[in-house]
């Protein structure tokens, strides 16, 4: 079926409907059915009344007809001496400023206290996706960047939970956030991520999302430190849906802060369309609403950026850059912004990639508000943005860009290391506290396992009488400690002390707070003071080299290695007898192989992995074949392929000669042409096989015979030759370049095949 | 007293002797050694009100006034009981109330016996507003 095309289709729409792309779905931009990023003349203009020092209305609507936010906002957010200020002032010139560097952040944070939901929307909405990018840079309050990874599985188990969490928090991750499959699991869910964040280093903020109150009994009993399940939404009618209010939802900010619990709201566009209640306003405006909300009721900072809306965002046209508008908006309002990234918002690895990228180099309080740092479908909140199978193209993302994106690469005996204690330390607490006995088999698949469909442990079900007994008892964090020092952890008990204790001065309760090294980093004592190049966040040196640290990196020391490791294996098969200087020959059967300096002496094998060996072989059996006679010459003044060619068909009795450099790219040339105007090339010597080789000879020896064959192709499919091959090929071609000598004399070569198999000697 | 600044900030690192658990007991005194010997409890790893006052002061010094609003209002709820939060949270939320005068009573409560008049008058408003927006009939 799908080879029969139909007859008036053109056949690329059918390959690119196989693309991943087209799983995504688009919709049309439609403001009246609240489908729209930017644009609904629903939304009012901007603007606010204020009368004897009250605000009397505002975007249009009159104190008397408030709504629940409305009312919210005008009371808690807007600062009317300020508002007088900058509600007169032009959006365009705001605009400006936002992207002005010499603008200072502070002075725009002022400004923002004014700024009523329809003006910060109309500002922004102003700039472009750069523009945004760059004064997000600016408007961020938080000097350096952090991200924050989600640590769950399928099965809600807490060998895997806590081995996934030291591995998180070796990645670097600042927060990490842990949910359940199963509700009643919470409890098991958050003694085991801190157990497992405990392992290697200290402080790293701690999340369970889970029923509020539930959350906040987990919280005091010590587990957790950090909460971002507080939805806030831009309709009233959400609002209440929602089975909330600005009030009961700005009591519970204050619920948590009064437990030492670091609090923010989440927020994102998408959700009132989701609810069914989006008042045909646009994304943006309802966002801006629930950001000045947010700002009012006096939480630190936002999870705002789309979250569960962002894949529904990412259909309408503008969505991704609205995603980037809303951000915009959370930090000019000086709030944390813990900025989406989070919900995977595309099958298209490619959208994937574009959306991070402005996060990437403008950084981020947390970059991903949930990296999903298990397999996809580990992820208890949905597949993330990205995964852990992504995890190493975010790295190298950094990378490439010398962007901190918060994460450093690890070690693989590192991450494995880590996991056998992580589970050995969980195992520990739940024997010591009686809670469970994990078999070492459970244990063992567990530090192996990429996911839970390899692992051998606890179910959802066996987890949950766990659970039920750690509430039950009314288990805190000192009694885990008290475990884990008993068995010896003492690293980790110390560890898990040192953060709880944390709790007590309330310093991470302070915006955009995050614990590095033991310390509390906040907006306060790493206060974004960005002013243009060589301002704000810079990576040192020592941060620059930990982000190059990928793994499997070549240089030259290791491609001499691996070609080390060929060496005494050709030198059973080949010899290279040098016979004096090459001379021109007079043989008119002859075609002569020019072959080049490091050839068969340092280097052993083509970039496709054939033995220099075999390559001479079959190319000299193409040119025997046609009843001719193959030469062989190296050359010591040049390295370059046509050089190589045009040297060696000059030498050639008949005029035809091969040119075949160590990396396997070879050339056909004749002694009358320009260098570079040769007669065939093989220039992808990383997919040329040996029967080319062989092709080639005997082409060689056609034209040599006045022939004019069929060129050798070499088929490619599309393969990023530069990206699989370059940084070897360079490494490799200075070798050959670094032997030559400038005016060097060719040498004759006697060749010595010395059959197929390498001599073996014990 | 003279108030709290930005470099106050972190309170751990420039006023050690200042942050204490709800016992007294200073962080300095929170060992691994203590916790293994007993000594301490919960409460020690708790946050009293005053050092939620005080970084309400550092907040305001840095140009946040409704955070540092957020802090006061906290400091008012540090010593209510865990079960009157979560009630006071419930009754907050549409339709729990079914009338103003429950929101009254639980503002008065809170000012009266608990000392919490910021959070009373938080409580007052949302009842004036609840009320204009028709919040308390029934939801379920």
């Amino acid at each position: 079926m799908a080879d029969t095309p139909l007859p008036n289709r053109w056949r690329r729409f059918a390959e690119w409907d196989e693309r991943p792309l087209r799983l995504d779905k688009f919709a049309r931009e439609d403001p009246a059915r609240g489908f729209s990023a930017f644009r609904s003349p629903s939304d009012p203009k901007p603007g606010l009344g204020i009368k004897s020092g009250r605000i009397a209305s505002m975007d249009g609507v009159l104190a008397h007809d408030f709504d629940l936010i409305d009312a919210f906002i005008a009371r808690h957010h807007l600062d009317p001496v300020i508002a007088a200020e900058v509600m007169a002032m032009d959006s365009g010139d705001l605009a400006r400023m936002l992207v002005d560097m010499n603008v200072p952040r502070t002075d725009l944070v002022r400004l923002a206290r004014g700024c009523t939901p329809a003006k910060l929307a109309d500002v922004v909405s102003r700039l472009n996706a750069l523009e945004i990018a760059f004064a997000y840079q600016k408007m961020r309050a938080r000097k350096t960047p952090g991200n924050q990874g989600h640590v769950t599985n399928a099965k809600d188990d807490p060998l895997q939970l806590a081995a996934d969490a030291a591995v998180a928090v070796a990645y670097g991750f600042d927060e990490i956030e842990t949910t359940m499959r199963v509700s009643r699991n919470a409890w098991s869910n958050a003694v085991a991520c801190a157990v497992g964040a405990a392992v290697g280093r200290c402080g790293v903020l701690f999340q369970c999302s889970s029923e509020e109150a539930e959350e906040l009994r987990i919280g005091m009993a010590g587990f957790t430190s950090y909460a971002e399940t507080v939805s806030v939404y831009g309709t009233e009618k959400s609002f209440t849906d929602g089975d909330d209010t600005p009030w009961s939802k700005a009591f519970l900010a204050a619920a948590y802060a009064s437990r030492g619990i670091k609090m923010r709201c989440t927020s994102g566009a998408g959700s009132e369309l989701l609810m069914g209640f989006h008042e045909a306003k646009t994304l943006l405006y309802l966002e801006a609403r629930c950001l000045c909300l947010q700002r009012g009721m006096g939480v630190q900072g936002t999870q705002n950026g789309g979250i569960d809306g962002a894949p529904l965002t990412a259909t309408v046209p503008g969505g991704v850059r609205e995603l980037m508008a809303e951000n915009l908006i959370a930090v000019w309002l000086d709030l944390e912004c813990a900025s989406g990234n989070d919900a995977r918002s595309s099958e298209s690895e490619i959208r994937v990639g574009a959306k991070i990228l402005p996060y990437l180099i403008a950084g981020s309080d947390l970059i991903c508000s949930g990296f999903g740092t298990i397999p996809a479908y580990d992820n208890s909140f949905n597949p993330s943005l990205f995964n852990a199978e992504e995890m190493e193209d975010y790295l190298v993302l950094q990378r490439d860009f010398e962007a901190d994106g918060g994460l450093s690469p690890l070690a693989e005996h590192r991450a494995l290391d880590l996991r056998r204690h992580a589970v050995a330390a969980i195992s520990a607490v739940l024997e010591d506290l009686k809670l469970a006995q994990p078999t070492a088999d459970m244990q063992a698949s567990v530090v192996v396992a990429s996911g839970s469909n390899q692992t051998r442990s606890f179910t959802p079900g066996a987890v949950t009488p766990i659970s039920e007994a750690i509430k039950a008892r009314g288990i805190s964090v000192l009694d885990v400690i008290k475990a884990l020092a008993k068995r010896g952890f003492t690293a980790e008990a110390e560890n898990l002390l040192a953060v709880v204790k944390l709790r007590v001065s309330g310093d991470y309760l302070q915006t955009s707070a995050i614990v590095r090294g033991g310390r509390v980093v906040s907006a306060i004592n790493d206060r974004n003071d960005y002013a243009g190049p060589g301002s704000g966040y810079r990576m040192t040196e020592e941060r620059r080299l930990e982000v190059n640290a990928i793994r499997d990196v070549l240089d030259q020391t290791e491609v001499l290695r691996l070609e080390a490791q060929f060496e005494k294996a050709e030198a059973g098969r080949i010899a290279y007898q040098a016979a004096g200087v090459a001379q021109p020959g007079r043989a008119r059967d002859e075609v002569v192989i020019g072959i080049s300096p490091a050839f068969g002496v340092r280097l052993f094998q083509t970039t496709a992995g054939h033995k220099l060996s075999d390559v001479l072989r079959v190319m000299v059996a193409g040119i025997t074949a046609r009843g001719l006679r193959a030469r062989v010459v190296r050359l010591h003044h040049t390295a370059d392929t046509s050089f190589l060619g045009l040297s060696a068909a000059r030498l050639s009795g008949s005029g035809i000669g091969i040119g075949l450099q160590a990396k396997g790219t070879a050339v056909i040339h004749a002694a009358d042409r320009l260098p570079h105007n040769n007669l065939e090339l093989f220039s992808n010597a990383p997919i040329t096989r040996l029967e080319h080789y062989a092709g080639l000879g005997r082409n060689a020896a056609a034209y040599a015979l006045g022939e004019l064959p069929e060129p050798v192709v070499v088929p490619t499919h599309g393969e990023a030759m530069g990206a699989r091959h370059h940084a070897r090929v360079a490494l490799i071609y200075a070798i050959e370049t670094g032997m030559t000598v400038e005016g060097a004399e060719p040498q004759e070569i006697e060749l010595r095949f010395l059959g197929e198999k390498p001599q073996e000697r014990s | 007293m003279k108030k709290l600044t930005v470099a106050d900030y972190p309170l751990t690192e420039t006023h050690p002797d200042r942050v204490r658990g709800k016992r007294g007991v200073a962080l300095d005194d929170i060992t691994l050694a203590a916790v293994l010997a007993g000594d301490v409890t919960m409460a020690d790893l708790q946050i009293t009100a005053q050092a939620l006052r005080d970084q309400a002061e550092i907040a305001a010094d840095a140009g946040r006034r409704t955070l540092a609003l957020n802090f006061a209002r906290a400091a008012e709820l540090v010593d209510v009981p865990q079960d009157l939060i979560m009630s006071t949270y419930e009754v907050l939320r549409p339709g729990r109330a079914r009338g103003k005068q429950e929101l009254l009573d639980r503002a008065a409560l809170l000012r009266d016996t608990y000392a919490a008049p910021t959070i009373a008058e938080f409580i007052l408003e949302a009842a004036e507003i609840y009320e204009k927006r028709g919040l308390f009939g029934f939801r379920y």
